[in-house]
């Protein structure tokens, strides 16, 4: 659990919070953590591994999300 | 299950497109945030083209609309810090490109929902632009991410459009407004404002962007904005035929505010494409996110606002009559600039990330 995969992309601009989701999961990933610092961000990123029919649960912290993923 | 929320977005803009015309915005630019932009430019003295000069009060509402309601929702979070000045360049030069196909993609859809197929050519551009833009991310660009700014930075692009509909309601010597031509005609000011306080909420919240919608379409096979889009171009395409059935006309030939040279029309919407998927939207999106406390937008909707200028100035915007020399040279100048800021940037982060990977630096 400690060395999980975690992917940073907050304060990134459309589509690059889905685009270095999307290269997790393309590495085979599919027990992750992403932040992002925006709602529009939180949606398309969850929206995008949902449909790649990963689970994801949000949490909110101080104003940022976690999006923790798993199969 | 969201889909009804991007179809009622889509639709809000598509009506308020043709019902802005029925009351006076020029043919087909009910909406369009490059011709507003021009013309707002033009206002403020910054252009002298006498024909495109008023204070569109639309741009101002989609400002304010949308740093409202992401008050409300507790969504607004001043941030900012991404390459600011590659943002002003990209913006500037998306206008060059949209000024010569004369209108941004939303101008782009509602032309084409009346008919003028211009506008297609215009969305095969736009098109390849996105496409040439994905291809860049792909290749590792990225304007890297932005910091958590002061309050007071998020508030300066609403202040700016309060500024600006104080100038248009006291309207001053130095502000200039156009006596004929598109910049003299406008919706009533109370009718243009409020469809851009709607569009500027219903946007924030829905994140409809038209270079958007295409690009997740190809990117990620995601549909969910493409069908926002889908809904402008439908309910705008219902609005003409019940409204303003009298300016309805299927073809290229004389269309309003429109010219048939394709190739500029091609390259100038592939222009725009391009820089709108580095930027990360378009220009209705930069609007929305500059509301919403994002400076880096901010400052892309002032490099539209400067390239609106210098477009005019230098004889580079298109007309109904045609596309300039100063313009064709204009929209390869942009193409050439975009492609060297994408190819420095993309050099500079695969040098980064070789440094990571063995080991220097952070």
């Amino acid at each position: 659990m400690a060395a999980s995969l975690q992917v940073d992309a907050r304060g990134r601009s459309c589509p690059e919070p889905v685009v270095m989701a999307k290269k997790a999961v393309d590495q085979g990933h599919n027990d992750f953590t992403v932040l992002v610092d925006s709602e529009g961000a939180r949606e398309n990123v969850s929206r995008f591994l949902r449909s790649q029919g990963l689970k994801v649960q949000v949490e909110m912290r101080d104003g940022e999300y976690v999006l923790r993923v798993n199969g | 299950m969201e889909r009804w929320k991007i179809l009622l977005a889509g639709s809000l803009v598509g009506f308020f497109g043709v019902l802005l015309v029925k009351f006076g915005n020029p043919v087909n630019m009910g909406v369009c945030v490059a011709c507003f932009v021009r013309d707002i430019a033009g206002a403020l003295g910054m252009h002298r083209a006498e024909m495109v000069q008023y204070i569109r009060p639309e741009i101002a509402g989609f400002i304010l609309g949308s740093f409202v309601i992401a008050l409300f929702f507790k969504e607004f979070r001043p941030r900012g810090g991404s390459a600011p000045l590659i943002r002003f360049v990209l913006g500037f030069f998306l206008m060059t490109g949209a000024l010569v196909f004369l209108g941004c993609p939303l101008r782009m859809i509602l032309r084409l929902a009346n008919g003028d197929l211009n506008a297609l050519v215009g969305l095969f551009g736009f098109t390849a632009g996105i496409i040439a833009g994905i291809q860049f991310i792909k290749q590792g660009f990225s304007l890297g991410r932005s910091y958590s700014q002061t309050r007071v930075s998020g508030y300066l692009m609403p202040a700016f459009a309060i500024v600006l509909l104080m100038l248009l309601m006291a309207k001053p010597a130095f502000i200039f407004f156009s006596q004929k031509g598109p910049g003299s005609l406008h919706a009533p000011v109370a009718l243009s404002l409020v469809a851009g306080l709607a569009i500027g909420a219903v946007l924030q919240r829905t994140r409809l962007c038209t270079a958007g919608g295409i690009r997740d379409a190809v990117l990620l096979k995601d549909f969910y904005l493409l069908w926002g889009l889908l809904a402008v171009f439908l309910v705008a395409l219902l609005g003409n035929l019940l409204f303003n059935f009298g300016q309805f006309k299927l073809g290229f030939v004389g269309q309003p505010v429109a010219h048939s040279q394709h190739l500029w029309n091609f390259l100038g919407m592939f222009l725009a494409g391009t820089a709108a998927v580095m930027l990360g939207g378009c220009p209705l999106r930069q609007t929305i996110l500059a509301g919403e406390g994002d400076i880096d937008a901010g400052v892309t909707v002032l490099g539209m606002l400067v390239g609106a200028a210098f477009s005019h100035n230098f004889g580079m915007a298109a007309s109904a009559q045609g596309v300039s020399a100063n313009a064709q040279i204009g929209v390869l100048i942009g193409i050439v600039v975009v492609f060297l800021i994408g190819l420095g940037v993309i050099a500079h982060n695969l040098g980064m990330h070789r440094k990571e990977r063995i080991g220097i630096g952070s």
